[in-house]
């Protein structure tokens, strides 16, 4: 997989949130996802912009326009140094929640995108990363 | 931080949703709207989402929760003006805003809640 441009952005604060969707609106544009597409990785890209604010008490989101075999997509990655998912597997469950959401973040991002790989564990912060193919 | 604009018509709260708004903003929103409707009596509630470009888990649970704080008191709830991409997104995304009322203009909107005040006047 080959990366053509890429970027990043702090996730800080709840106005970081904002712009990270802002962001990513912008790139799906450039990349000419459908409608419906754009929808679905702006909706992934909220829901772990706020999971790596709020569980991982901040981190950062990277950008990368990344390219396979003649297909093009977008990647974003979220890292946190946070206290990391001691169960990743339980943490992809729909419903299970650390206690302060409906636990539908991981879950259902992964449902919203085409590649999903969750890297986790205690005291070692949490990577998640999610491509989108055009 | 931005505050959502809260309208009266007659009986009816109007809440239209123009920018992408923080976490904070949802909830004050939630706020003022359970202020408003105790404040005015309301009997029902119009939230117009049809400039939102995404609705995710914590707006979605803002719909929910605001759905839930209008019927205990006493108004009803509609949302009017879903994005068909926005509802392709929540149903995948697993959030089915159980309970929450919608509509898919501002004038079926009306038409629903003024079915819901008859059907209430008439005790059922």
């Amino acid at each position: 997989m080959a990366i053509e441009r890429a970027g990043t952005l702090p996730l800080q604060s709840e106005h970081n949130i904002v712009a990270s969707r802002q962001m990513v609106r912008a790139l799906c544009q450039e990349l000419k996802l459908t409608l419906v597409d754009q929808t679905k990785m702006i909706t992934a890209a909220s829901e772990l912009s706020r999971n790596t604010l709020i569980h991982g008490g901040g981190g950062t989101m990277r950008w990368a326009f990344v390219e396979n075999n003649g297909r093009a997509g977008l990647q974003l990655v979220f890292e946190d140094q946070g206290p990391g998912i001691a169960d990743v597997a339980l943490a992809l469950t729909d419903g299970w929640t650390s206690g302060t959401g409906m636990g539908l973040g991981l879950p259902g991002s992964k449902r919203l995108v085409n590649d999903f790989d969750l890297q986790s564990a205690p005291g070692a912060g949490t990577r998640v990363s999610i491509t989108k193919w055009k | 931080m931005d505050r959502i604009p809260i309208l009266r018509m007659g009986e009816t709260l109007l809440v239209t949703i123009q920018v992408d708004m923080q976490d904070q903003t949802a909830l004050t929103l939630q706020d003022d709207l359970a202020s408003q409707i105790a404040k005015t009596g309301a009997s029902g509630v119009m939230i117009d989402i049809s400039a939102l470009e995404i609705v995710d888990s914590f707006v979605g649970r803002m719909l929910t929760s605001i759905s839930g704080i209008a019927r205990i008191l006493s108004a009803t709830t509609v949302v009017v003006g879903m994005q068909p991409a926005v509802a392709i997104t929540l149903v995948e995304l697993g959030l089915s805003l159980e309970g929450v009322r919608t509509a898919l203009n501002v004038e079926r909107g009306m038409e629903l809640l003024q079915r819901a005040r008859e059907e209430s006047s008439l005790g059922h």
